[in-house]
């Protein structure tokens, strides 16, 4: 078993986990800027760029990291940067470009308590809203939540794959309790994992998608296909125009290019659900409370099952009403005041009654208030 | 009949161009032209950054790898792509507004970074995009659509800025001193480190007509008559990239 004794077992922080993951996904540019709690995210990729020949650097502000990193995604290389509350509001103007422009690139959002700096070191999940709907204009949008270390590896992993494939950012929604957590992983031997590299052909226009594909196939820059990126509503020649046409049928792929293949990009777990009556839906860090409470809830006789959703966007909904036809009841859980809570009640149309528990103290949901509501 | 320049560094089927008779930007692009073609650089090594406003648009005009990016933040996205693809030869054209307000904290940083980028600034004195706002390099007094009983702020001056944030090449042209202007132009993309060159452009559109500086003509004639071309500084210092990949070879080193 020669790919086995390549396995390495390792105690590391959520945050520090990230940065291994995008490394074998082939991260070897991270623009940053320091806060909490995603910090360390930009620390270990100080520590470990190097040694790999990738390069780091540490931007003025927000808005700067995040432009770094789409101008190192245009030069052709695999681009990261992390942030937490207040930075991913600074950013959603540079994302909604990487989404129009279709420049892959991946943001780790280490979400905390807020609104405004609210509870800097204390977890939260209260970015949903704002990873959806967060820029301005309509624009796709992949974002994946791991609720273990090991995930965080995992997921920045898919992350760059799904970044690739698609063309676009991808956000890895962790927060604090995971970001700030140390647990012992398995790295896997790079060679068994399955890295996507964007597909390249400098014989069509830039921004043209062949039939069959997925996104465009540009050449990253600097290898003689010399085109236009820009903001501004464009051809597949990459120039602008004012053709309402034109931004129509742009607008309409770039949302397609995602509800046409959410089958490849939502992932989800459930556990318990052939017999579960009652359903805790939970996803992030909220899910180590959730599994806990289930189990007190099984040793009670009680039948109750979880649903977690690893890809938050696009939302599982088509799994989401099938389960609700089985259950008696829903239990949502998440540290904010409300947010994906409103996506089930959207699919479901009240097919099930729902109970929600959120938090907004900065304090973490406890297996027992859970178990209550079951 | 297009000159071979233009010929060679334009994309024909991009114009006519956005610029308004009498601006000055057109020249400026045209310097750039002319001295990526004297320094014979590979138009396929060139990027060509950009931001927001009247300025921007040069990046859909110039035949190279171009990044018309968001406003002020071209000299952050430009230092993506220098950092990750360093044989790049990484430019960035701004106006004064996109650079020195909501592109300020940028242009400072990357300064004091040394990092090696050339940026190019088509300095008119006003918001000409959006229809004549003032802007930080607007002179005191000076009229514009949110000054209109005369501007209270007082002024930049964005060589010196730079300057003073750290740069290792500054100069200041304008688009009536062609060949100073490309001769900076040129020795700013040559120079190993941060260079600005600060050119005056104008506006007769707005800048102009607002404060009766006269038409095209007349705005250039003042450019000869009261403007100086001058090289503040060439020095080299420690390049940002030559600098940390002292430290990736250690790393290799290492091994």
């Amino acid at each position: 078993m020669a790919a086995k004794q390549k396995e390495k077992r390792v105690l590391l922080q959520g945050n520090e986990a990230c940065v291994e993951g995008a490394i074998a996904a082939g991260m070897r540019f991270f623009a940053g800027y320091p806060i909490t709690p995603s910090t360390e995210v930009a620390e270990q990729a100080a520590i470990r760029l190097p040694q790999v020949g990738g390069r780091f650097i540490q931007m003025e502000d927000e808005i700067a990291a995040m432009a770094a990193i789409i101008g190192g995604s245009a030069a052709g290389v695999k681009s990261m940067t992390a942030t937490s509350g207040p930075g991913f509001s600074l950013k959603q103007e540079n994302l909604g470009y990487a989404a129009f422009a279709e420049v892959p690139c991946v943001l780790i959002n280490v979400q905390r308590s807020g609104p405004s700096t609210g509870l800097p070191t204390s977890p939260s999940q209260g970015d949903i809203m704002q990873a959806r709907w967060g820029t301005h204009g309509d624009h796709p949008v992949i974002a994946l939540a791991p609720a273990t270390v090991e995930e965080c590896y995992h997921l920045t992993i898919r992350c760059f794959n799904l970044s690739e494939k698609y063309r676009m950012p991808v956000f890895l929604m962790t927060d604090e309790i995971i970001g700030h957590l140390r647990e012992g992983i398995v790295i896997p031997d790079p060679k068994t994992l399955k890295i996507e590299n964007r597909k390249i052909n400098k014989k069509i226009p830039p921004f043209a998608v062949p039939k069959g594909e997925i996104a465009p196939q540009s050449a990253p820059f600097g290898q003689g296909q010399r085109y236009n990126i820009t903001g501004l509503v464009h051809r597949e020649d990459g120039f602008p125009t004012n053709s309402t046409t034109i931004a129509g049928e742009l607008c309409t792929r770039l949302m397609k290019k995602i509800e046409d293949n959410v089958d490849d990009i939502i992932e989800y777990e459930e556990r318990h659900l052939e017999d579960a009556e009652v359903i805790v839906i939970a996803y992030g860090g909220t899910t180590r409370a959730a599994t806990k409470a289930i189990e007190l809830a099984r040793a009670k006789g009680k039948k109750a099952g979880l649903f977690r959703p690893i890809t938050i966007w696009p939302f599982p909904a088509k799994r989401i009403q099938e389960i609700a036809k089985k259950a008696k009841k829903f239990v949502v859980a998440e540290h904010n005041y409300g947010q994906l809570v409103h996506e089930i009640r959207l699919a479901t149309k009240d097919a099930v009654p729902i109970e929600f528990l959120g938090k907004v103290d900065g304090t973490i949901i406890m297996p027992n208030e859970i178990e209550e509501l079951i | 009949m297009a000159s071979p320049i233009i010929k060679k560094y334009i994309r024909e089927g991009t114009l006519p161009h956005i610029w308004c008779g009498g601006c000055g930007h057109g020249i400026i692009m045209r310097n750039l032209a002319v001295a990526i073609e004297n320094l014979g650089i590979d138009r396929d090594k060139v990027c060509l950054v950009s931001g927001i406003g009247c300025s921007s648009r040069i990046a859909g005009y110039m035949d190279f790898n171009t990044l018309h990016t968001t406003h002020g933040r071209a000299v952050a996205f430009a230092t993506g792509v220098k950092v990750a693809n360093p044989d790049m030869t990484v430019i960035v054209a701004a106006g004064d507004g996109d650079i020195s307000a909501i592109g300020g904290n940028h242009l400072i940083h990357a300064a004091r970074r040394n990092i090696d980028l050339t940026v190019i600034v088509m300095n008119n004195d006003i918001y000409g995009m959006t229809g004549g706002q003032f802007s930080p390099t607007t002179p005191m007094g000076d009229l514009a659509t949110t000054a209109p009983y005369g501007n209270v702020d007082r002024p930049f001056d964005i060589a010196k800025l730079s300057v003073g944030a750290g740069a290792t090449y500054a100069a200041k042209g304008s688009a009536y001193h062609v060949k100073d202007t490309t001769k900076f132009i040129q020795e700013g993309i040559a120079h190993k480190g941060f260079a600005i060159i600060d050119c005056v452009s104008s506006c007769p559109t707005y800048y102009g007509r607002k404060n009766k500086k006269g038409g095209a003509v007349e705005m250039m004639e003042l450019q000869k008559k009261n403007f100086v071309p001058e090289r503040l500084l060439e020095r080299l210092e420690p390049e940002w990239i030559e600098e940390y990949d002292k430290t990736i070879r250690a790393m290799k080193g290492g091994k």
